[in-house]
């Protein structure tokens, strides 16, 4: 040891010492926090549904490694927000659905929606909603025939949504699976909304663990609720206004849409006001493609709708807070 | 008095404190020391000797007329062997004195404990004892004891939130000279004219905590009483510490004497108390000697310009080659390029790590999370100063108030994709400075 010196050092800017919870650790809990749905999904839905959400996943990994590899990026599939994006793609379809046609809404939400743009980071738009909305339009048939739930008492092999037979009556009578059905998740729709509870778990969990923020489901589910309520306050009905409301944020997408795709870091606001708004909007779209569209479902449009409006909300939040903490200084 | 309901906002970096248990050791006088000349954020002291000189413990050996600016005396007895220039851990040249020991330690003749009488002869003695302040800044004691508006100043708080990971340098000060903590804050007290001194300690302390409430109470002082801090990080800056205390917003480029406080580091205040008694000048400094590449990590005492070898040598050695030696705690330390630096007087720790602890940073693309922005305690967007950075924006930059950051890492240290954004926040503020936008 004696006369032995160290003056190569490595030099670096503090800080020296950083979390544990890097991009890949924080996909990994995001990922963690869908294993209710899935668990829930399989026990309705059956078998089927691991094999689409497979076929998904590696569609989407498949795709964000090649798009890497033909255009000599360094590799990014580490980073595991392709898995994300391919299970929560998966969550958005019947779990009937063709696995070719899933496999070209996993290109469209990888390649066009995100690497196009510059990979993950860059993109405008959730590339999972993305790739939904363009199954949707493209194969509208495949992606609103739903299978039956394994609980249903019929011999039929496709069922209705709760919101699609509120569509299908517009206003006249309808008879609807109960608020309870609706929240443990026995009733037809996609894999992976069908159970409020679920969702709810995974959703606590994030929160718990701090990779999301309460303000975006919160808002977007409360503004949901208070919109149904008044609404169906208003123009009465079968069932009461609070039933109704309780109806609408258990159904279809609203709570896979707010706690996960809503919640994207890309694609949602980082100032806290930012996020309160962006919520509302989501609510308020949502509620208004539901009421008043031939869309019996609106959650991915006004996520998606909101996606492009998240600069210029995210732009107004720190102006807000940043402009009104220099008036204070002076 | 318990804390403030409201916090700002803060990270759980670790603690780490694995030398806490260590009682203090004095590092026997190594063969050479090589004191910088400068040891303050100031202006540097020019060398009072030439070599040849002979130079005995706490002799003046640099000093200027500069008004932001901390004499420096020598360490050792012995003879000055050269003055050396030398790269410094900021980049720039230092000018160092290099002193043979001959281990005696003999004393300069006339030190002896500083007569105190009034407000000016408190301020010259805080200057002539060499003071800086030794929780890492280095701003010069003497100034920061002598406010423009000193009769607006009613609280002085001692610092003694250690909240750095790894360093226990303050907490041991805090169990073995707490008696001089407790005479310092009360001659800094008097001549301030505070009526309330707190001891701000962290909770993961109680030991700290415990020792001063008692020996508070069996004094009788009534004036000081201890705080207790969340242990989180960055509690020990000086503007979230003023916030956790009294409520108050100290903003950047406000001088916490506007708000009527003064903070001074435990360390600080340990040596004057020491220093009142003695009249002995900031020769020698305790700090932690830890991290994986060290072999026997303890806490020492060891006279200002050691080089860092011959503290690791005290310290068993290193373990393995070190790949990363800093100066300070991993949050805000500085990575130093060479073992052959001498320490200075607010050196607190030294850290050395092997290639598996010492973390290279590698940057992937931001998600836009936000955890820079919950992790600031002042609220601000560092991922908005990296973007408005990366287009030389200097007045966006302005606008989301960069000046704000005092770089205490917090947003680099959560941030997922391993983003330098504290030294982005850095070179932002220098973008700003130049370009001169008030």
């Amino acid at each position: 040891m004696e006369n032995q010196y160290y003056d190569n050092l490595t030099v670096s800017s503090s800080p020296h010492l950083v979390t544990g919870l890097d991009t890949r650790k924080t996909m990994m809990m995001v990922l963690i926090a869908l294993i209710p749905s899935f668990l829930v999904s399989i026990y309705v839905f059956g078998f089927r549904v691991i094999i689409l959400t497979i076929v998904c996943v590696v569609a989407s990994v498949f795709f964000e490694w090649g798009y890497n590899k033909l255009m000599k990026k360094p590799q990014t599939i580490g980073d595991l927000s392709a898995c994300v994006t391919g299970t929560i793609l998966a969550f958005n379809l019947p779990s009937s659905f063709p696995y070719w046609m899933a496999i070209i809404g996993c290109f469209v939400a990888i390649v066009v929606v995100k690497m196009l743009y510059g990979g993950l980071g860059r993109n405008i738009a959730n590339p999972a909603i993305v790739g939904r909305i363009v199954l949707l339009l493209s194969f509208t048939t495949q992606m609103t025939t739903w299978p039956v739930t394994r609980l249903a008492a019929t011999d039929a092999t496709t069922g209705a949504t709760p919101l699609g037979l509120l569509q299908a009556a517009k206003g006249g009578s309808v008879t609807l699976p109960s608020n309870m059905e609706m929240f443990l998740g026995f009733i037809g729709g996609s894999m992976g909304e069908v159970s409020a509870l679920a969702i709810l778990i995974g959703g606590a969990f994030l929160i718990w663990k701090k990779i999301i923020s309460p303000i975006i489901p919160l808002t977007f589910i409360g503004t949901v609720f208070v919109f149904a309520f008044i609404y169906y306050s208003i123009v009465g009905g079968d069932y009461s206004a609070m039933h109704m409301a309780i109806f609408h944020i258990c159904a279809g997408g609203v709570m896979l849409g707010a706690f996960f795709c809503a919640t994207d870091y890309v694609t949602s606001p980082i100032m806290p006001l930012g996020k309160v708004i962006f919520g509302i909007g989501c609510g308020v779209v949502t509620m208004v493609i539901r009421l008043w569209c031939s869309f019996p479902e609106g959650v991915s449009f006004a996520i998606l709708f909101m996606n492009v409006l998240c600069p210029l909300i995210d732009n107004f939040a720190i102006k807000k807070f940043y402009g009104g903490a220099k008036k204070n200084e002076k | 008095m318990s804390s403030n309901a409201k916090h700002l906002h803060s990270i759980d970096a670790g603690h780490y404190k694995n030398t806490a248990g260590c009682e203090t050791e004095v590092m026997p006088i190594p063969d050479i020391v090589k004191i910088s000349m400068s040891q303050n954020i100031g202006a540097p002291c020019k060398p009072l000797v030439k070599k040849g000189d002979e130079v005995k413990v706490g002799q003046l050996i640099g000093d200027t007329d500069a008004f932001v600016s901390v004499p420096v005396h020598s360490s050792v007895s012995g003879t000055v062997t050269g003055i050396e220039t030398q790269r410094s851990a900021m980049g720039g040249n230092d000018t160092l004195v290099v002193i043979e020991a001959d281990k005696k330690q003999e004393l300069a003749e006339g030190i002896k404990a500083p007569e105190i009488t009034d407000q000016p002869s408190f301020v010259k003695a805080v200057r002539d004892s060499g003071l800086v302040g030794l929780g890492g800044a280095s701003f010069p004691t003497h100034i920061k004891f002598n406010p423009k508006n000193i009769d607006d100043v009613h609280t002085f708080i001692v610092n003694g939130a250690e909240c750095e990971p790894f360093i226990t340098s303050d907490h041991r000060t805090m169990l073995e000279d707490a008696q001089q903590v407790i005479d310092g804050a009360q001659m800094i007290m008097k001549y301030l004219g505070t009526e309330q001194g707190y001891i701000a300690i962290e909770e993961n302390k109680p030991d700290a905590i415990a020792n001063f409430d008692k020996m508070l109470a069996e004094q009788g002082i009534s004036n000081i009483k201890t705080f207790k801090l969340q242990a989180r990080y960055p509690k020990g800056a000086e503007r979230v510490l003023i916030y956790e205390i009294t409520g108050k917003h100290c903003d950047a480029g406000v001088l916490p004497a506007d708000l009527g406080v003064i903070v001074s580091n435990v360390t600080s205040v340990a040596f004057f108390g020491q220093y009142l008694k003695d009249g002995v000048p900031l020769t020698k400094k305790r700090m932690t000697v830890d991290g994986d590449a060290v072999n026997t990590p303890k806490n020492i005492i060891a006279p200002i310009g050691t080089q860092i070898h011959d503290i690791m040598e005290f310290c068993g050695g290193y373990k393995s080659a070190p790949t990363k030696i800093l100066m300070g705690g991993p949050m805000m330390g500085r990575a130093i390029f060479s073992d052959k630096m001498p320490i200075v007087k607010n050196n607190n720790a030294l850290l050395a790590f092997s290639k598996s602890q010492a973390f290279i940073p590698e940057e992937t693309a931001c998600i836009h999370c936000g955890r820079c922005h919950v992790a600031c305690p002042f609220d601000l967007l560092p991922t908005g100063f990296a973007d408005a950075y990366e287009q030389r924006d200097a007045q966006r930059l302005s606008d989301l108030q960069v000046m704000q950051c005092m770089e205490c890492g917090s947003c680099s240290f959560v941030c997922p994709a391993r983003r330098p954004l504290s030294f982005m926040n850095k070179l932002g503020k220098g973008l700003v400075k130049e370009a001169g936008i008030k």
